[in-house]
Parts: C-alpha cells; sequence; structure tokens
C-alpha cells in the first residue's frame, strides 16, 4: 500500500474544507477504502478520518414523522435501533444481510453507498480493460465474466452492478441523503448511483469536498420486506435482491413502492410496476402481469439470462412477504 | 515500509525525514501553532496513537498505512491474531475494539487512536481459559487451528450481543469467521455451550 499522510477532523466544517484538498479520500468505516488502497484501487496522498466527529452518529425522530439516520451510524446499530427495526424492516433486514457482524460493526450507513462495483475486472491485481479503474480501457465483462452483472441501464462502457443491500432498501423508501460542503445537497437514494450511459467511470453523484452527513427517510414503513437471493446463505454479496414497501387497503394495494438490487450499476426502483400495481389485489394474477410490464426493458448479457427470471421471481415474493410483515 | 513515494508533498517528505531524527513529540506540538492556510499541513505523515491492549496501554508511532493488524503481529509480536485474507473476508484477524468484534486488518493503527483493544493472548486470566476458549477444545472446534483465535474472539461478542438463541442464529452471527477444515458443526455447538455457560 502506497503511503499517505493522514489526520483527524474535528468538526464538519473542517471536514469539508480538508475533504476538498486534491488526493484526499474520507476514511469513515474503512472497509472499502483499506482494501481500495491494497488492491491500488485508489492510492491517495492523504487520508481524513472523519470518525472522531461528535454528532453524526445515532437515529432520532423526525418531528415531522420519519427518521434521521447519522452517517457514522455503524451498520449493525442502525438495523438494530428500534425506530429502524419496527418502522422499516426492509432496511433492517437488508442492513443485516450484508457483510458480517464484524464488519457492520466498523462500517456506517454514510460510507456504505459509496460502495464500489464488485467486478472482477474492476478489483482485479493486474490491469484488464475496465472504464471504472481506468476511464477509456474498455470493458472486459462485456464479453468476459459477466454471470452477475446488469440487466437493466447497461451499457457497452459498463456492464457492472451496484453491489450494496441497504441502498436498495433506502431507494424503495424514497430515503435522501444529505451532504454536506459545496453548499449542500439533498440527494435522492435512487439517484445516488450513476448509470453507465451518463458516466461508465463513475460510481455516484458525491463530489469531492461533499460529505455525507445524515439518511432521511419518510413516514413508517412497516408493510415492507428485503428478499435477498445469493449463492450461499449469509456473507455474501446479492445475485439479486428486491426492497418493497407496501400501503395496503384489506387486500387491495394503495401504493407499491419496489427496488431490486444487483441488477444496474444503481438500485433499479420499478416505476411502470408500480403505478400498474395501485388498485391491484393481493393474490391475484395482476401482480405478476404488472411486475412483467417493467421487465420489458432487461436485457440479458451473454452469461447473465437467468437473472431476468431470478429477479422477476424475487420481486413477486418480496410483495408477498412484505404484504405479511406488520 | 519506508519508501517515498511521488504525490507527497515535499513539506510531507522532510517532516518524514525529520521526525526520523527528532522524534515526533516536536512534530506535535508544533501542529497546533502553526496557521495553516490550506489546512493541507494537519495531515501528518507519521502519527503516534495512544491504543490500550490487553490491558497495557502503549503509546506508538506508526505510518498511518499500517493497519491494526501488521501493529498486533509486527510491531507487539502479538501473533495471535491471524492475518488470513488481509481483505476483511476470512475473519481470522478478529479482535474487540471497545468491547466489539472488528476484523483489524480492516482498522488503521492511526484510527484506533484512544481505543481498547482486546486479542487472544488477553482473555486467558489467573483462574484458566476463557469460558468459550474452554468450549472450543470440549467440542473439538477446530482442525488445523489458524482461524481459531478469530473464531474465539468472534463468538465473545456473538454471545455478548445475544445472537445465541438457535443453532441458525449462531451460524448467521459467526459467518463472518471462516473455517477452511469446515468444523462448522462442532464451532457452532461450543459457542452454544459457552454461551449457556456465561449468560
Amino acid at each position: 500500500m502506497r503511503n499517505f499522510s493522514y489526520v483527524q477532523a474535528r468538526s464538519r466544517a473542517e471536514a469539508v474544507e480538508l475533504a476538498g484538498l486534491p488526493d484526499t479520500m474520507v476514511l469513515a468505516g474503512g472497509t472499502e477504502l483499506l482494501n481500495w488502497m491494497r488492491i491500488g484501487i485508489a492510492e491517495p496522498a492523504r487520508v481524513l478520518d472523519i470518525t472522531r466527529i461528535q454528532g453524526m452518529e445515532g437515529v432520532e425522530a423526525l418531528p415531522q414523522g420519519g427518521v434521521r439516520i447519522g452517517a457514522l451510524t455503524k451498520l449493525n446499530d442502525a438495523a438494530q435501533h428500534p425506530l429502524i427495526r419496527e418502522n422499516y424492516p426492509v432496511l433492517s433486514q437488508a442492513i443485516l444481510k450484508s457483510a458480517s457482524a464484524q464488519i457492520r460493526n466498523l462500517a456506517t450507513v454514510g460510507g456504505n453507498p459509496l460502495q464500489r462495483v464488485r467486478c472482477p475486472y474492476f478489483r482485479a491485481d493486474e490491469p484488464t480493460p475496465c472504464n471504472k479503474r481506468v476511464p477509456g480501457s474498455g470493458c472486459a465483462a462485456l464479453h468476459g465474466m459477466n454471470e452477475k452483472h446488469a440487466i437493466f441501464g447497461w451499457t457497452d462502457a459498463c456492464v457492472a452492478v451496484h453491489p450494496a443491500d441497504p441502498p436498495v432498501a433506502l431507494a424503495a423508501l424514497d430515503a435522501v441523503y444529505i451532504t454536506e460542503g459545496g453548499g449542500g445537497r439533498r440527494i435522492p437514494a435512487r439517484s445516488f448511483n450513476v448509470l453507465p450511459g451518463e458516466d461508465p467511470s463513475t460510481h455516484s453523484v458525491l463530489r469531492r469536498g461533499e460529505i455525507i452527513t445524515a439518511i432521511e427517510i419518510g413516514p413508517a414503513a412497516r408493510r415492507s420486506a428485503y428478499l435477498k437471493i445469493r449463492e450461499r446463505e449469509s456473507y455474501e454479496y446479492a445475485t439479486v435482491s428486491a426492497a418493497v414497501a407496501l400501503d395496503l387497503d384489506g387486500d387491495m394495494i394503495n401504493r407499491a413502492r419496489i427496488a431490486l438490487g444487483s441488477v444496474a450499476m444503481r438500485p433499479w426502483r420499478l416505476d411502470a410496476t408500480e403505478h400498474a400495481l395501485v388498485g391491484k389485489r393481493l393474490g391475484s394474477s395482476d401482480i405478476a402481469t404488472s411486475i412483467d410490464i417493467s421487465f420489458r426493458e432487461a436485457r440479458p448479457l451473454s452469461s447473465n439470462a437467468y437473472k431476468i427470471k431470478l429477479a422477476r421471481n424475487a420481486a413477486l415474493r418480496a410483495i408477498e412477504l412484505a404484504a405479511r410483515a406488520s | 515500509m519506508s519508501e517515498q513515494r511521488p504525490g507527497l508533498s515535499r513539506r510531507e517528505l522532510m517532516r518524514g525525514g525529520a521526525v526520523a531524527v527528532a522524534g515526533a513529540a516536536s512534530l506535535v506540538s508544533s501542529q497546533s501553532t502553526e496557521a495553516a492556510p490550506t489546512g493541507g499541513e494537519r495531515f501528518e505523515a507519521l502519527t503516534r496513537v495512544h491504543i490500550e491492549i490487553n490491558g497495557i496501554a502503549h503509546q506508538l508511532e506508526v505510518e498511518p498505512r499500517v493497519s491494526l493488524l501488521d501493529l498486533l503481529r509486527e510491531r507487539l509480536q502479538l501473533t495471535g491474531t491471524k492475518k488470513g485474507c488481509n481483505r476483511g473476508e476470512c475473519g481470522a484477524c478478529t479482535v474487540h475494539m471497545d468491547d466489539r468484534r472488528v476484523n483489524a486488518c480492516l482498522v488503521l493503527a492511526a484510527a484506533a487512536d484512544g481505543r481498547r483493544i482486546k486479542t487472544i493472548e488477553g482473555l486467558a486470566g489467573e483462574g484458566g481459559l476463557h469460558p468459550v476458549q474452554q468450549a472450543f477444545i470440549d467440542h473439538d472446534a477446530f482442525q488445523c487451528g489458524f482461524c481459531t483465535c478469530g473464531q474465539i474472539m468472534s463468538a465473545i461478542g456473538c454471545i455478548a450481543e445475544g445472537h445465541t438463541g438457535s443453532n441458525d442464529e449462531i451460524r448467521e452471527w459467526m459467518s463472518g469467521n471462516i473455517c477452511r477444515c469446515s468444523a462448522y458443526p462442532q464451532i457452532a455447538a461450543a459457542v452454544a455451550a459457552a454461551a449457556k455457560e456465561t449468560l
């Protein structure tokens, strides 16, 4: 690992100021950054540790309803907080199905969406064509190992998927990432990551010197669930996942929010399906028909056609799970 | 480890060299009084850390890139904490930081400043082995033994967190510790037995 200089920020203002320096990267949980520096994905000259800043950790109810999670809240603490466990089961489940107990004791909710793709070409020790690793170098996965890659929103320049689970739940919940630096923004979780059609070399819309300070979620979504399909039962990235939040009137759907994970470079909301599901009855064939509408735009790569059916069925099952949640 | 790469400022290079001769005390004191127009001066090429490890206070100077795992093994010769994958994937380096189980390979030693660390070497007391250590022996919960120190540190965390309600729950909350000999049934049995004894 290339050496770097290091400092602990004492305040948010100082963090924003120092994070804007050239060749500087921000350290929170460190569970990604340390590995990037080992592999050579990132070689910053400076590392800015923001973990000692006061007031950026914890979960609090918002006066107008909803909840605010401090960006430095550890994944395990967020998932097991009563406000999250009871009001947003989809988020609690998505977090607890992420990584391992040890990693969740380090990793933070604010750092989690900043994970980078797990594409083997992006993470390779030896250089291989990858537009996210070396912009303009091409995409080795397009005709290479792409079993776990995208079925929505990919281009010839990048076919990777965003691997994180919690952002899929956050996208389904219409959560917002609150940032400071450069004026500060409220960035919807569903559009935080960048599709390759916009820029294949980028992971997120976060700018240099901009730091996520909190995540805000709207009213409680108790009828919600997260379904994660993977090749082993625990401590594995999703092959596909589905986050669903329902508003029901008896067995009739007033509103459904559905986001799929590990199918695109960002959590993939099924807007057309959500629209079609309004007024439909649980258990009817209308549910599957409505899901199929959004899958008309699914496109397989050379080795991942199975993911289209898997994701479609995961969405169907996640709706049933959410309907049974209380 | 002492190699200097381009990208560090000339100032940082000089500071790194000066510290080797003069020690870091003057560096630390000069930091607070110095004007920092750009902020870059606040970053240190060598960091002084205070870490309590197994009840003993340590004061050390480290390069920022040194992981807590390498600090334990290479500087302090606490080699019970194992380096398996060095990527947070295997759990062999599990230690407790402020009483919570973490992968020591994913923590910078600099970022552990002010924290309390417990390693496998800090478990056994005058009364003998820790109950979880004894349970691993009683249940034959290892073959080659390389993952065992991490398994035991993780198991103590798992028990303290209350995630031992069933075999499935133990397996889920112990999944961050890989055992390539696949002694998982015995490990889960040891965790369950130790949980009964310690709770």
